[in-house]
């Protein structure tokens, strides 16, 4: 009895977390418009979706902040955690745990504090001042993804390449960069999930003139759930997944 | 052998770690070709002492000349020197190959010098045909080669290893113990071997180093150090040693002494110059103490002492004999199936006697 109570009570928990999303991706391909009833399978909501120009502006509007900002904010987290961990300077254990302060700051929090940072600065929202938003928010967990990577090693393998004559830079290109790759690329992919669904921060650092699909997507919710927003959201939920497990992949991949 | 021509010049290094001094005013002069090991327990400097030499560690004073130039300003990369770590440090995401190689492609070697260098390095190691795997494939000890290939492979003027036998099992050690040898007489390169085992040390080195606390206790041949140890530290740190307290009775001119063992006069030979009334300790190897029955006729003196536990170890019989003053000393002798008063049983009394001249008479210490 125990084991089918114990599959019966983890099968419910599932079902009542993803039932919702099962609904969503089910609607997306119901060719009835309410989704209250099933009124065939269609791909027309994608088509809807694919011909319809201010959407489309705003997908790959959000896929270039995406790729920019999970780009940047990978270069510089990379680089950072390599210096956490490789060298020893003066207020780096507050700065290692400014890291995971930064990743539990509240979001509502960091949209504010951004916002008035580009007001106080006079930085034009849009374009510029989204993606610098994304990579704020996006950089702890590069850091992360690639210090704890680059903890599993033995470091005196870097002290073994200086002594075989290899310089600074050499080390970094040599060792360190090619066996934090994995870590690194898992810290892209993450970076780009976040960047690419992210609302809140969104809301509050874009301007007018440049419209992402996250935004957009809401202020169309507002006038009640369409099909075409299912399509989206299930295209959205497809990437999002994809790139998570690749991520995760990257990451279990041995040593 | 030729004049020995120094190759490494430590003076007056010095190191501290906050309160530690583990380096304490070390001067070390290491000869061209020689196999060198620095020798003592954890601690006591042998590995700052490398890594210094290697670059890898600031020295707070003092500087290090190799063939006469100062480089202790030269950072590690740049020295004619490399390493063995202890832990191998091997590149895991490279080929063993890629591994050998990597020292001569970051000198900038030519392209086309590099494959039969590092080929001629993997097959000295016997790892010819390993060249393609990655480390992970490897047995430790395989590791542990190709972390030699790779650092000879740059036909250094010094080679440095730490500790780096440490970590493979006790028959795998003996047999690189055998290798390292004869690879360090076919290379002709100076070795430098740091250590916490004394048997290692002794077995493979020209000359040995035993540090303590950041300072030199005593310098000299295996031979040396073993037969004549310069103090009570090296003495018990190198092999076992049996320790008896003695006064000095009466000197007899030239290092010849009259010393009181146990209630009995013994003429013993000391290095060290002592007075009469000084306190010393006599000290005899295992393998130096001989056993014999009581009843035998003997022309010379002999302590008595009475057996307390016999330890059979294949080779030798090894028993504790305790003293009437309470002091156990330990015989270990070879078997001898012919001789019958080799068959001693527990709480038996005993004679306890030594060659003559096989003791070392140090001062006394604690």
């Amino acid at each position: 009895m125990a084991p089918i109570f114990r599959v019966g009570f983890t099968g419910l928990i599932l079902f009542l977390i993803y039932i919702p999303i099962l609904v969503l991706v089910v609607n997306s391909f119901n060719a009835s418009k309410y989704g209250i009833k099933w009124g065939g399978f269609t791909f027309k909501w994608y088509e809807k979706f694919w011909n319809n120009d201010g959407l489309m502006t705003a997908a790959l509007n959000s896929l270039t902040v995406s790729i920019v900002a999970a780009s940047v904010a990978t270069v510089i987290g990379t680089l950072a955690a390599v210096a956490l961990h490789r060298y020893q300077f003066k207020g780096k254990a507050l700065l290692s745990s400014m890291v995971f302060v930064s990743m539990l700051t509240p979001e509502i929090v960091m949209a504010i504090s951004l916002l008035i940072v580009f007001m106080a600065l006079g930085i034009k929202l849009g374009f510029i001042s989204l993606v610098i938003g994304h990579i704020t928010f996006c950089l702890p967990f590069v850091i992360v993804a690639v210090y704890s990577r680059l903890k599993g090693f033995d470091m005196k393998m870097l002290e073994a390449a200086r002594d075989l004559g290899a310089s600074e830079s050499s080390i970094f290109w040599k060792i360190i960069l090619p066996l934090a790759l994995p870590a690194v690329a898992s810290g892209w992919l993450l970076s780009f999930t976040l960047s690419l669904d992210d609302v809140i921060v969104s809301a509050f650092v874009t301007g007018p003139g440049y419209e992402i699909l996250p935004l957009k997507v809401y202020s169309m919710v507002r006038v009640g759930v369409s099909p075409e927003v299912n399509a989206i959201s299930t295209i959205l939920l497809v990437v999002s997944l994809v790139l998570v497990v690749i991520s995760q992949l990257l990451l279990r991949e041995d040593k | 052998m030729n004049e020995p021509r120094a190759l490494l010049n430590l003076n007056n290094l010095s190191k501290t770690y906050g309160a530690n001094r583990v380096l304490d005013n070390f001067d070390l002069t290491i000869f061209d070709g020689e196999f060198f090991t620095l020798l003592g327990p954890s601690g006591c400097g042998k590995t700052t002492v490398l890594r210094m030499i290697a670059g890898l560690e600031d020295t707070d004073t003092g500087d290090i000349q190799l063939d006469g130039h100062n480089i202790g300003q030269v950072p590690a990369e740049k020295r004619p020197i490399n390493t063995v770590f202890q832990s191998y440090a091997l590149f895991p995401h490279m080929t063993v190959f890629d591994n050998v190689a990597f020292g001569l492609r970051m000198s900038g070697v030519a392209k086309e010098e590099i494959a039969p260098r590092v080929t001629e390095a993997l097959e000295m190691v016997r790892l010819g045909d390993f060249a393609q795997r990655k480390p992970a494939q490897l047995s430790g000890g395989q590791q542990q080669r190709v972390a030699i290939a790779r650092a000879v492979v740059n036909r250094p003027k010094l080679l440095l290893l730490d500790e780096s036998l440490s970590a493979l099992d006790y028959k795998l050690r003996q047999q690189m113990q055998i290798e390292l040898k004869r690879l360090q007489r076919k290379l002709g390169i100076t070795f430098v071997y740091v250590t916490h085992d004394q048997e290692e040390a002794l077995s493979m080195s020209d000359r040995v180093v035993v540090m303590n606390k950041g300072k030199v206790q005593q310098l000299g041949t295996p031979r040396e150090i073993y037969e004549q140890p310069a103090n009570l530290f090296v003495a018990k740190f190198i092999g076992e040693i049996n320790q008896l307290d003695g006064e000095i009775v009466e000197i007899d001119g030239n290092h010849e002494y009259e010393v009181r063992v146990e209630g009995l006069k013994w003429r013993l030979h000391a290095e060290h110059n002592f007075k009469v009334g000084d306190k010393v300790n006599v000290l005899l190897r295992p393998e130096d103490v001989r056993v014999e029955y009581i009843d035998d006729p003997h022309p010379d003196q002999y302590l008595v002492g009475e057996v307390v536990e016999r330890n059979y170890k294949g080779k030798t019989l090894d028993s504790l004999i305790r003293l009437p003053s309470g002091i156990e000393v330990i015989a270990s002798e070879f078997f001898d199936e012919d001789d019958p008063s080799f068959d001693y049983s527990l709480n038996q009394k005993v004679a306890i006697k030594w060659v003559p001249g096989w003791e070392v008479v140090l001062p006394h210490e604690v």
